[in-house]
């Protein structure tokens, strides 16, 4: 049996001056997997994932292989891609201010998704929406559908782009750092809810995040990646509690401060790899 | 409470220009096409209100029977550029491959004929009439709805809740016309009044030259021509069109900014 997405050779190319973006990254994800994609910003976590969605704008160039159960979907035209988009694969995205349309009401937003894929009417997909949002645990359904993305709260707006994601049961879950715009306190509540709703869903997850706890809390594997290059990957005890290159060793000593002396420089990722980028 | 202000203020000289039109196509002071040579140029009174033009004909009635063809001429006009216009700018900002390269280059060429010239053109195979100034105007004002629409549109297809959409599997003519129509209507709405009062003067111009409604049918902006010559000595001539025209841009403009204001649940929750 084939995996459920395997990422072979990835490289993306961004305009004229071919820059490259992702540099070879191959990955692979089983039914129910939560893989963790780490790394400092810039370093192509994002772009790996709009690049295995197919939506990266045309001016990006991707090439090698990705497979969806098996079959090729890298270069697939949009109507097919389309297809599978919502039904079974879905994400998070960072930025809830800006990922919900700012002029219809959370509900809506919600429904389309439903109606779109089991060609739902409006008021028979209700009761499906309203579970959703209780699901991911807003309190609130009845109000909340019915509110504009602005009468909301930050961690509001963020389990409504969870239920939008995960109202349709996908697959695999991409979630682009979905914590990151939340304070703290929120974000681990919003964690615990996505990780009881995938395991509810049996969903695989794609999880990008530059937060080495939250990953290690939701992630069971991890991949570190570096100026677009997978620079290691294993499970998140490998990885995180005995990391085999440089560079990894400086990404999880900068994350735990608690060791750093008072008055001390900060450590950076730089002490560590010296080795440079092209490790 | 500004916002409520300008929709009231809006509103009721839009309606006013309405009543007035409609009021004009039944009943007026006097025939406002009956020449009266012993009446020439009066001054104000009670028994002409507004006085009289350069052929005896009452002022009053002339503006009365003349905001028909102002209505009739900014509503099509508008209507035919914003119709064909948005939908073309929509294109041109969601496409960027070949589709959307044309309609910007075509919007160039477009944008490249004066109405005036559009005008002499629709003269030449439909005569000059009101019809014919509204096809000019109109289609001369599609371009300006093409670029605005676009660079609402680029705008708003940059932003994170386009993506979430397209994730979800929606396609390109839903997202179209859910998300990004509702949010580039603002800018249309602007627009629109804006291009407006445009078409009122542009129609005034055309029926200048000739090219637009006949010189027996009376229009605001032809009065306002016809009032030149005498502006030093009967200027009331031309202040009575002058001020129905400002009146009624004016008002399409504040009624075009309140609506947005109303219709727009982020700025309600503002104002409130």
């Amino acid at each position: 049996m084939s995996a459920l997405l395997e990422v072979r050779d990835l490289s993306v190319r961004f305009g004229r001056h071919r820059t490259l973006a992702v540099d070879r990254v191959s990955l692979t994800l089983d039914e129910g997997d939560r893989l963790g994609l780490v790394g400092e910003s810039g370093s192509g976590k994002s772009v790996t994932a709009l690049a295995v969605l197919g939506l990266l704008p045309e001016t990006a160039t991707v090439t090698g292989s990705v497979r969806w159960q098996g079959r090729e979907i890298l270069g697939l035209p949009d109507r097919e891609l389309a297809k599978l988009r919502g039904q079974e694969f879905s994400m998070v995205f960072q930025e809830p201010m800006t990922a919900l349309d700012p002029l219809m009401k959370a509900g809506r937003q919600v429904a389309e998704v439903l109606g779109l894929h089991r060609g739902m009417a409006r008021g028979a997909s209700r009761p499906l929406v309203l579970e959703m949002l209780a699901a991911v645990g807003l309190a609130d359904p009845v109000r909340i559908a019915d509110s504009y993305p602005h009468q909301l709260s930050g961690g509001q707006r963020q389990r409504v782009l969870m239920a939008m994601a995960l109202v349709n049961r996908p697959d695999l879950v991409v979630c682009d750092e979905p914590t990151t715009a939340l304070d703290v306190t929120v974000q681990a509540r919003v964690l615990a809810t996505l990780d009881e709703r995938l395991d509810d869903a049996g969903a695989a997850c794609l999880f990008i995040s530059h937060d080495l706890a939250v990953v290690s809390q939701v992630c069971a594997r991890v991949a570190v990646l570096r100026h677009g290059r997978l620079v290691e990957q294993g499970t998140t005890a490998q990885v995180l509690g005995a990391p085999q290159r440089p560079y990894t060793r400086g990404l999880v000593a900068v994350a735990s401060l608690e060791h750093a002396e008072p008055g001390s420089r900060l450590p950076l990722v730089d002490d560590f790899a010296r080795d440079g980028g092209a490790s | 409470m500004m916002r409520r202000a300008s929709l009231v203020v809006g509103a009721v000289l839009v309606g006013l220009v309405l009543m007035v039109s409609l009021v004009g196509l039944v009943w007026t002071p006097y025939d406002p096409a009956r020449v009266v040579p012993g009446d020439r140029l009066l001054s104000p009174s009670a028994t002409h209100w507004l006085g009289t033009d350069a052929f005896g004909i009452d002022i009053l009635s002339r503006i009365m029977a003349g905001a028909r063809s102002v209505l009739l001429v900014g509503v099509f006009a508008v209507g035919i550029a914003a119709l064909v216009g948005v939908p073309l700018g929509i294109v041109a900002g969601m496409n960027s491959g070949w589709l959307g390269r044309v309609v910007v280059r075509a919007t160039d060429v477009l944008y490249a004929f004066p109405a005036v010239l559009l005008a002499i053109l629709f003269a030449g195979a439909l005569g000059s009439s009101t019809t014919t100034a509204m096809l000019a105007i109109g289609i001369a004002t599609i371009p300006v709805f093409t670029r605005i629409a676009r660079a609402g549109v680029l705008q708003v297809m940059s932003q994170d809740f386009i993506t979430a959409s397209r994730v979800s599997g929606i396609g390109w003519l839903r997202i179209a016309w859910r998300h990004v129509l509702p949010n580039i209507a603002p800018l249309i709405g602007v627009q629109a009044s804006v291009s407006f009062a445009l078409a009122i003067l542009a129609e005034a111009a055309l029926s200048y030259l000739g090219l637009a409604t006949p010189p027996e049918v009376p229009t605001w902006g032809r009065m306002l021509y016809d009032a030149q010559r005498h502006l030093l000595n009967d200027p009331h001539l031309a202040i009575a069109p002058a001020v129905a025209i400002a009146g009624a841009v004016l008002g399409f403009n504040l009624l075009g900014d309140g609506l947005r204001d109303l219709l727009d649940p982020r700025l309600k929750e503002v104002a409130e």
